[in-house]
């Protein structure tokens, strides 16, 4: 405790703020990755079988979806946070906090990581595909039997890139209050000239991409053979 | 049976018209062994998977056992690819399942329990005798051991056809072999009728009842295997076998180096070819004692194809050449083509 308050005493001197900086970096990775990760899915798996020659192709349908993504893949993510205001306040009830920057960080993030399943997916190639056409199983029951399944080492190392990226864009949520740990090193730490703040909120954010990429690399290592 | 008609296949390809089948009608009778061979991009493969519409042909109609089954609904066409099994040239298999998964998974929603479906799995393991790998990963077997895999999953739910997609042809000569006996095994045991599409000859020699040759997307030659080798109509067909035989050889051979094949004033050059299955008589012996001639042999190329030789010899004839007319006509009225390659009037 001493010598901690000797190398760290800005921290030191109001751990509440420290922790609550943490909490909000853990709270909007976990509810915009948990969306991210259910809307990216779904968007990467209607690509992948809507495109041509998938099992439901539907052309107009894949063109629509790409470009869109094509689209919001080149907004800078401020730019988004500021235009979505409006939506941001009919979905969550207020603008700010925490919770006025979850939707901002999903549609920043959803087209990245629906592009990494789509790879993904079609990695698993026509073959495994086909044979399972060809034993008379359904388009549904492919996604999930064959494609979902397959691709899983693919879709965690995806999702570890998604999610490490998530945490960079959620530095900049202090724009909107939502605080965490970029708000806290830059207000706290750079513009008093307190140092060690800076240092202790990168080490943690290191540690929480840390722990985000060994869970990924031990789904993906666990599912391959 | 499976009969095809007037099945047209046509992709757009960056805008163009690709006719990959032309109008091709053919019927395949149960408990054949059906051959389908022709050069890359002869349209095989795209006939081939017209027969359970993992292609929709672009015209045309697939009835198996009578039923068009174009006109199937999206469910009832899956209830039919049960009952047709598929394997392909590269296995297809799932790399995360073990072996006896991939042939659970074939098994799912057919009505057995988890228990059940295991059994089966294994049974039609030992039946391709790969059981010993029940819980090897795809990754770890080799290209034969994957085949024989890919062969237990399409007969999960006891198919009347397995269709062949160029099956062997990731395969050496020997595994080739062992994959298309155990093939021969199963339409043996079960009737199972078999599609066998190929670009390799000797495939479709080893094992096919009734071959069809396909070229530029139209099937140009059908018919009784023995009958498609032994007497090829189609030019094609006749390069094809070329490619196999090495009877041409022979030309070359008289043409650079006469001094192997010494001829004497009267003597012809001959090459004789079987064209009907009949050929257990001692022909060149007949033929010897018959007309007083000598028959040496200086090259022979001999197949077996379903049962009976097939192929030919190329000899030298010497004797008088009345008594060579004589033996040439004999050998002509026991079905032997005979080409007189070199001298002679015969
Ligand atoms: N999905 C496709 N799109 C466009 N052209 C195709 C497609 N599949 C096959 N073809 C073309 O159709 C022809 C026949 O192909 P294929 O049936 O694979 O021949 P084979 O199996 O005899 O080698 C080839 O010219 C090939 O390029
Ligand atoms: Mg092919």
């Amino acid at each position: 405790m001493e010598l901690l308050n000797r190398i760290i005493p800005n921290v030191m001197a109001d751990t509440g703020r420290l922790f609550d900086s943490v909490l909000a970096t853990l709270q909007m990775t976990v509810w915009s990755g948990a969306v991210m990760l259910v809307c990216g899915l779904t968007l990467g798996i209607v690509l992948t079988v809507t495109k041509d020659g998938g099992i439901m192709q539907q052309k107009a349908v894949y063109h629509v979806l790409d470009k869109i993504i094509n689209i919001c893949r080149s907004v800078p993510f401020v730019i988004f946070i500021a235009i979505l205001l409006p939506v941001t306040k009919a979905i969550m009830g207020t603008k700010i906090g925490v919770r006025g920057v979850i939707v901002p960080l999903v549609v920043a993030s959803v087209p990245f990581f629906a592009r990494q399943v789509e790879t993904a997916l079609a990695n698993v190639g026509h073959g495994p595909v086909e044979a399972a056409q060809s034993m008379g199983k359904s388009p549904l029951s492919i996604i999930f039997t064959v494609l979902l399944r397959e691709s899983i080492p693919s879709i965690a190392r995806g999702t570890t890139i998604t999610l490490i990226n998530l945490i960079g864009l959620t530095a900049m949520a202090g724009y909107v209050g939502a605080g965490g740990l970029g708000d806290y090193a830059i207000t706290w730490g750079y513009n008093y000239g307190h140092y060690d703040i800076i240092w202790v909120s990168v080490l943690f954010v290191i540690l929480i991409v840390s722990v985000i990429q060994f869970i990924g690399n031990l789904i993906a290592k666990k599912n391959t053979h | 049976m499976i009969k095809l008609k007037n099945i047209c296949k046509t992709y757009m390809l960056a805008g163009q018209p690709v006719e990959a089948v032309k109008n091709v009608t053919l019927t395949i009778n149960n408990e054949d062994i059906f051959g389908i061979i022709g050069f890359s991009g002869a349209g095989k493969s795209t006939l081939v998977r017209c027969i359970n519409l993992l292609e929709r042909p672009t015209s045309g109609q697939v009835l198996i056992d009578g039923k068009d089954i174009t006109q199937f609904s999206a469910k009832e066409l899956r209830a039919a690819r049960r009952k047709i099994g598929m394997i392909f040239q590269h296995f297809n298999l799932m790399p995360s399942r073990t072996v006896l998964d991939n042939v659970v998974y074939a098994l799912r929603g057919s009505g057995l329990s988890r228990a059940q479906m295991r059994e089966k799995a294994l049974k039609l393991l030992s039946l391709v005798e790969i059981a010993d790998k029940a819980e090897a990963y795809p990754s770890n077997l080799s290209g034969g051991q994957k085949q024989r895999v890919a062969i237990a999953r399409a007969l999960a739910n006891d198919p009347d056809i397995l269709l062949c997609d160029e099956a062997t042809s990731a395969l050496d000569p020997q595994t080739t072999k062992q994959i298309l006996s155990l093939l021969k095994k199963l339409n043996a045991e079960f009737g199972i009728t078999i599609v066998l599409i190929t670009h390799e000859m000797a495939a479709v020699k080893e094992i096919c009842s009734r071959t069809a040759v396909m070229d530029h997307g139209s099937v140009i030659e059908e018919g009784e295997t023995f009958s498609v080798f032994a007497d090829p109509q189609a030019k094609l067909t006749k390069d094809f076998i070329a490619t196999t035989s090495n009877l041409k050889k022979i030309h070359a051979l008289l043409e650079d180096c006469p001094a192997a094949v010494p001829l004497n004033e009267n003597d012809i050059v001959v090459k004789l070819t079987y064209t009907e299955r009949s050929v257990s008589e001692p022909l060149i012996s007949a033929v010897t004692q018959k007309f007083g001639v000598l028959l040496n042999i200086v090259f022979a190329d001999v197949d077996i194809v379903q049962g009976a030789p097939i192929g030919g010899t190329v000899a030298v004839i010497s004797g008088s050449r009345e008594k060579i007319t004589e033996a040439v006509k004999y050998l002509i009225d026991k079905n032997v083509a005979v080409e007189v390659i070199k001298g002679g009037a015969a």
